[in-house]
């Protein structure tokens, strides 16, 4: 069987149907085919070998960490389901998941209101638009490193504008970072003031894709502003208002660069995030299985929020198809 | 200069969500409209905390230790930077940030690009299921690998090294993915006359499609180098040594060695904020498309 190769690289003289129209075409197509799968894999190779490395082998590798007590160090030793029990009824690690749900739960509806009012002004027709929109956006461009630095500054109890700036208004100095009352909710307030930009500008882009069509027409029903807003306008906004709602979600569950500048977690543990806990485990106390089980509950977390994502993104193309129909 | 929405309202107003063209155009004219009241104390809530960080560098430490501290300095005092600049480490820290990023965003454009290239255009075994796989990491968070890449690194023996910083951002699956979705949405024919005529599938993609990809390569740009720039939590776990630092890391270390200095911390801070800062404003539309797009259809 020497002949066995040939039929696939040389030009089809003994193929049946090759006296057609485009007898030399398709050979020349199986020939290229081969030769494309050596070039694709020459193309791939780097990214494959990065990107599924450096996340395939740590995620079974998180999973057996998590079943073990490891300090990084020395070798760990097999304890089962220890970590995840020993998780459960850790008061630290129940404080750091409060903590975070209500960062969450303030940070994510106050950015998406305020992103949705300031969009809403901000996509009429008036005079220094442009600036504003800049002003907005500029500090989410800003790194959580320098906000938490220059916020650190601002609002010292000792040295900070904010507490100069609030005696001049004949208000008593307040601790801010350090009070445990109020950390948490100024942590929440900086990323506001980085975070809302961000939803302003989804908005923007978003207002820009409501159908004129649809606007007249309700115009001519004799719609008001309100009833605009109410039934046009907002109704086609829901599929931007889902994506920024589980958007900001998942960033607000994973903060920690923020925390880890400004409070460190404290006062008190007022500001234990999971992330920081998780950090605290692995990097501090050298305890990288319990943080790797930490890591693991927070991961099934956020799949949950990132499925619900392709759930409800996928119902709405398939209602979006339809109503195109 | 205006973000990227202004400019298509004003190619479209028809577009635009409330009232019609004509009324809002007449109202442009009068010299005050009632939504300044509104925009302009809350733009600049949003503006003054930047303004702070800028006067504060410029301070004298006498005026920022005084109670109540001054709002306001009364000279440009450059002390502060004077110090950072003086400091042997911090222009190091900067040089360090600056090779991470460019290796970093480098990297991206040119190994997004050719991955992306192969699964846009290119037949062969196994590329769905590869893909799949690539998209599928993109749902991994990264704490949740953080702690094993840095036992792989230390496998490596590049832990404590500006390596660990570079070797995991080399190529982002968001970056081979874009670059997919872009090359998809270009014209075979474009191609096709170059293959017909015996080039090769890395100089079409060199100089016919690339040409072409500006978007995307400004988008994977920006995009990288905004994340590998600010990045604190990864450097904080791969580095030790300062030597090695960052300018998010160092800053942070900065910051606690320095805390009645605040002014060289805050010269400090305008240094580390000062490149994204200008890139922002210099490419202010390529910026925003980037941040919208890597949203809404990432």
């Amino acid at each position: 069987m020497p002949r066995l190769p040939t039929p696939l690289t040389l030009p089809g003289p003994d193929r049946g149907d090759g006296a057609a129209p485009a007898p030399r075409a398709r050979p020349r197509r199986l020939r290229a085919l081969r030769g494309e799968s050596a070039t694709a894999w020459a193309f791939l190779s780097p990214s494959v070998l990065i990107i599924l490395g450096l996340s395939v082998v740590p995620v079974a590798w998180s999973l057996l960490l998590s079943l073990r007590a490891d300090d990084l160090v020395t070798p760990g030793r097999w304890v089962g389901l220890d970590n995840y029990r020993a998780l459960a009824q850790d008061p630290h690690f129940a404080e750091a998941v409060r903590n975070t749900l209500l960062y969450t739960a303030l940070y994510v509806p106050l950015s998406l209101g305020l992103g949705l009012l300031l969009a809403l002004v901000l996509n009429r027709r008036i005079r220094l638009v442009g600036l504003y929109r800049t002003l907005i956006f500029v500090p989410f461009v800003i790194s959580a490193t320098a906000q938490g630095v220059l916020f650190s500054f601002i609002l010292d109890p000792e040295f900070g504008a904010a507490n100069s700036l609030l005696h001049q208004l004949g208000i008593s100095p307040q601790g801010f970072l350090t009070d445990p009352g109020q950390a948490l909710l100024v942590l929440v307030g900086i990323s506001l003031w980085s975070g809302t930009g961000f939803c302003v500008v989804v908005y923007l882009a978003a207002l820009q894709d409501v159908p004129a069509t649809l606007i007249e027409a309700a115009r001519l029903d004799g719609a008001g502003r309100w009833h605009l807003l109410r039934h046009v306008t907002l109704p086609t906004l829901t599929p931007v208002t889902v994506f920024l709602l589980l958007w900001q979600a998942i960033n607000a569950l994973q903060v920690f660069d923020l925390v880890y500048v400004t409070t460190k977690g404290g006062p008190l543990g007022s500001t234990t995030v999971i992330v920081y806990f998780i950090w605290e485990q692995a990097f501090k106390n050298f305890t990288a299985g319990y943080g790797a089980a930490a890591a693991y509950a927070l991961a099934l977390a956020l799949l949950a929020a990132g499925g619900a994502l392709r759930l409800v993104r996928a119902r709405e193309d398939r209602r979006l198809e339809g109503a195109a129909r | 200069m205006t973000v990227t929405p202004t400019t298509r309202t004003a190619a479209a107003p028809a577009v635009m969500a409330t009232p019609p063209a004509a009324p809002e155009r007449a109202r442009t004219r009068l010299p005050f409209s009632i939504w300044h009241l509104l925009l302009a104390p809350l733009a600049l809530l949003f503006a003054v905390p930047l303004l702070w960080l800028l006067l504060s560098s410029v301070m004298s430490n006498a005026e920022i230790n005084r109670f109540p501290p001054a709002l306001w300095p009364s000279g440009i005092d450059l002390g502060g930077y004077r110090y950072v600049l003086g400091n042997a480490m911090f222009p190091r820290w900067f040089a360090n940030s600056l090779v991470v990023s460019a290796v970093a965003v480098g990297s991206n454009l040119v190994l997004g690009a050719l991955g992306g290239y192969a699964f846009a255009r290119m037949r062969f075994a196994g590329s769905r299921v590869l893909l799949v796989s690539m998209l599928a990491t993109m749902a991994i968070p990264f704490q949740l690998t953080m702690i094993p890449t840095f036992l792989v690194m230390k496998r490596l023996g590049l832990i404590d090294t500006l390596g660990a910083l570079i070797v995991p951002s080399l190529v982002t699956p968001f970056a081979v993915f874009l670059f997919r979705q872009f090359f998809l949405s270009l014209p075979r024919e474009l191609e096709e006359a170059a293959w017909i005529d015996g080039c090769s599938r890395l100089r079409v993609l060199l100089l016919i499609v690339l040409p072409l990809s500006r978007p995307a390569l400004s988008t994977v740009a920006v995009l990288t180098f905004l994340a590998t720039w600010n990045d604190l939590t990864w450097p904080l776990i791969a580095i030790n040594h300062d030597t090695q630092y960052t300018l998010p890391l160092g800053l942070t270390t900065f910051q606690g060695l320095h805390h009645t200095q605040w002014s060289a911390v805050m010269a400090g801070n305008v240094i580390t904020v000062l490149p994204v800062l200008l890139a922002f404003l210099l490419a202010q539309k390529s910026f925003i498309r980037s941040i919208t797009s890597s949203g809404l259809k990432g």
